[in-house]
């Protein structure tokens, strides 16, 4: 059985079906690249999997690791392992990214049973984290994402993500908004977190990502199903050809 | 037909007529007072308690909510423990059941003249007691027919007083009813932090009609703290009346948390001209809690800056009120003043009710008011919750966060951190 199992998942978000029967396997450790036209119901699978109320599921199931996790709120999901870089990160005013980081690192540990981190430990790794990722100790003082850049938004979800250390990663559009400097910033420190116990679900719009994340496998995602699966190939052949192809066969 | 017609006298105010005519020779206070009494009494029994169609009242409607009036609390027994702020060192000054306890308190600072109020009263020919801002009010007219104790307290000009002044308002006994008055007197140049306490017993049906007089002096730099940790069954109605000379810098915080029912009236007058002022509050509340918070504030004088700022959370089916309003007088040109309002409301059942209003007869001023009610933020919870943060802990970061915004007004680091702490514990108590 593989890591990630989406079985024929069907979901309605206000009474709009999104997603039609998708089905999707993502193997231990592999890098699974999800791409699809506006509207194929690729932000939805990423909520979906993450646990956002609205999103109701009608049919199918979502096994991690063999344990179904629809049923799941959105905290258990992730000290199961899975982390949603978001594509547009909320400024949360008056939560102070420290305390943020530190309350969700420690709440993880508690529902595994683990100790919660020192403080001297904790601060360390956030140091080292956000050294590698070129966020200044000034942002780690300001409430989370308050006043931050579109791009230091993006680098701050990937903070949070080494620091949590997820078995499972969905990253939601994490080039959205990026200027090239800043895509390589976060492609670096995605591929810093590659491993054989991480999964990952990039899902993107456009091929520019890949370059720099390079996935193992390609999934084409169109009117909320999985219409074409393939290897890194696949990605650059829909950058020549479009998606055009695909919403036609899917409707 | 005569205008001030009106209705039946309720049991509530014919208590208090009969509660007055019983105790007139009784209370404390010489002929000047005496007077003030009587003619507080009389303008009290013309209007009677105030009531939903007083616009002023509109959503605290005594004549309704106050079902009797408790008999004079008699003063308390043998020494108790006098509440402070968790972690602040303050010099308190006990005014218990109404009355200022000596034995109870601690010895004040030297830079400071404590007196009795009604040895104030006798001796101080210069102040007149009662001619604040607020002192039309009903409220306050039944706070002078009845009051029954407390202190004057003067900051010499230019003293530094380092710890602050804690005036710890404490009920003890079976329940009944309060008038403590007090007069805060900051002279020119001097600065004060200065505590206001309100606790009592829970279970305890007792009433409280509270009355602080504050004056600040030209250049005087005062912090104002209000904390009321009343029990769940107390009603009381403090007001505070404040007039502001020159260049000043006042800030005024009042933080609710206990009460069946609390109305916290403001009256301020910014007197003369360069005056800085934050006036802020932050109420937490559940169950059937009913808290008011209700500020005039009048710039009577022109280059006064002036922010209100005011943070409610309403759990269960508790209501919280804002009513402010700012008066901005013909001639006081180059005000700056801003008020916002903010209520979170955690549960279907609670209400939220705000009322800003702009009085401006100057042409040349900058004031703006914004209110807002809302529940908590489904997109930043989800957030918190997706980082593996549970719901209960997702919540409460992010209503102390909405509280945090309007207690970062307290200067004092001490009062403010141990405001965070209550509003903390009573997260905690939340369930």
């Amino acid at each position: 059985m593989s890591f990630l199992e989406v079985k024929n998942l069907h979901v309605e978000v206000e009474d709009k079906k999104i997603l039609n029967g998708l089905t999707l396997s993502v193997e231990k450790g592999q890098v699974a690249a999800i791409m699809g036209p506006n509207g194929s119901g690729k932000s939805t699978l990423a909520y979906v999997l993450a646990g956002k109320d609205n999103y109701k599921v009608t049919e199918g199931e979502v096994l991690l690791n063999g344990d179904n996790i629809l049923k799941m709120s959105p905290d258990e999901r992730a000290a199961k392992g899975i982390f949603l870089a978001f594509q547009y990160p909320v400024e949360v005013p008056g939560v102070a990214t420290m305390t943020f980081l530190r309350t969700a690192l420690n709440a993880q540990r508690k529902t595994r049973g683990e100790a919660e981190v020192s403080t001297p430990e904790f601060m360390k790794l956030v140091r080292d984290t956000a050294s590698h990722l070129g966020i200044s100790q000034d942002m780690l003082r300001r409430a989370v994402n308050v006043g931050f850049s579109g791009g230091e938004k993006k680098r701050n979800e990937i903070l949070q993500m080494a620091i949590l250390q997820p078995t499972l990663a969905v990253l939601d559009e994490t080039d959205s908004g990026l200027d090239i400097d800043a895509l390589k910033i976060v492609a670096d420190g995605v591929n810093r977190l590659r491993s054989p116990e991480r999964s990952m679900v990039v899902i993107t719009h456009y091929q520019r990502l890949l370059n720099y994340i390079v996935p193992d496998v390609v999934h084409v995602l169109a009117n909320g199903r999985v219409v074409k699966s393939g290897g890194k190939e696949l990605a650059l052949e829909l950058e020549a050809k479009g998606y055009a192809q695909f919403q036609g066969e899917a409707a | 037909m005569s205008a001030d017609v009106r209705a039946m006298k309720t049991p509530a105010e014919q208590a208090l007529s009969s509660a007055f005519a019983a105790a007139r020779g009784k209370l404390p206070g010489k002929g000047a007072v005496t007077a003030l009494r009587d003619d507080a009494f009389r303008r009290f029994d013309a209007s009677g308690l105030p009531h939903r169609r007083i616009e002023e009242w509109k959503y605290t409607d005594l004549r309704a909510l106050m079902r009797e009036a408790k008999p004079l609390a008699e003063p308390a027994g043998s020494k108790g423990v006098v509440p402070g702020l968790s972690g602040v060192s303050a010099t308190q000054i006990a005014i218990v059941n109404g009355r200022y306890e000596p034995g109870w308190s601690d010895a004040a600072d030297p830079a400071i003249v404590l007196t009795e109020l009604f040895a104030f009263a006798g001796e101080d020919t210069h102040y007149r007691l009662g001619n604040v801002p607020g002192k039309d009010d009903i409220a306050v007219s039944l706070n002078t027919a009845f009051m029954t104790g407390g202190v004057a307290i003067r900051v010499k000009k230019d003293a530094r007083i380092s710890k602050p002044i804690q005036l710890a308002h404490i009920f003890s006994g079976p329940a009944a009813a309060t008038y403590p008055r007090c007069v805060v007197i900051v002279e020119k140049g001097a600065q004060l932090t200065l505590i206001e306490s309100f606790d009592g017993p829970s279970g305890a049906d007792y009433q409280v009609n509270s009355v602080l007089e504050l004056v600040i002096g030209e250049g005087a730099q005062v912090d104002h703290i209000k904390v009321g940790r009343d029990g769940d069954a107390a009603l009381r109605v403090s007001t505070l009346g404040v007039t502001v000379d020159a260049k000043a810098n006042y800030r005024d915080f009042v933080f609710t948390t206990g009460g069946a029912v609390v109305r916290n009236q403001t009256f301020v007058r910014f007197a003369r001209e360069g005056t800085d002022a934050s006036i802020s509050g932050a109420t937490l509340i559940k169950g059937r809690q009913h808290v008011d918070n209700t500020l005039v504030i009048e710039h009577a004088a022109g280059h006064c800056t002036s922010r209100e700022r005011f943070r409610s959370v309403l759990d269960g089916e508790s209501r919280g009120i804002f009513q402010g309003k700012i008066v901005v007088e013909p001639h006081a040109q180059k005000t700056d003043a801003k008020m916002a309002s903010h209520a979170l409301l955690l549960s279907d059942e609670a209400e939220a009710d705000n009322k800003p209003e702009l009085e401006i007869f100057a042409d040349d001023v900058q004031c703006g008011h914004g209110a807002t009610a809302g529940a908590l933020d489904s997109s930043l919870k989800f957030y918190l919750m997706s980082r593996g943060i549970p719901e209960n802990e997702a919540e409460a970061l992010l209503i102390q966060a909405f509280v945090g915004d309007a207690i970062e007004e307290v200067a004092n680091e001490g009062i403010r951190e141990a405001l965070m702490q209550a509003a903390i514990n009573w997260l905690n108590t939340r369930g």
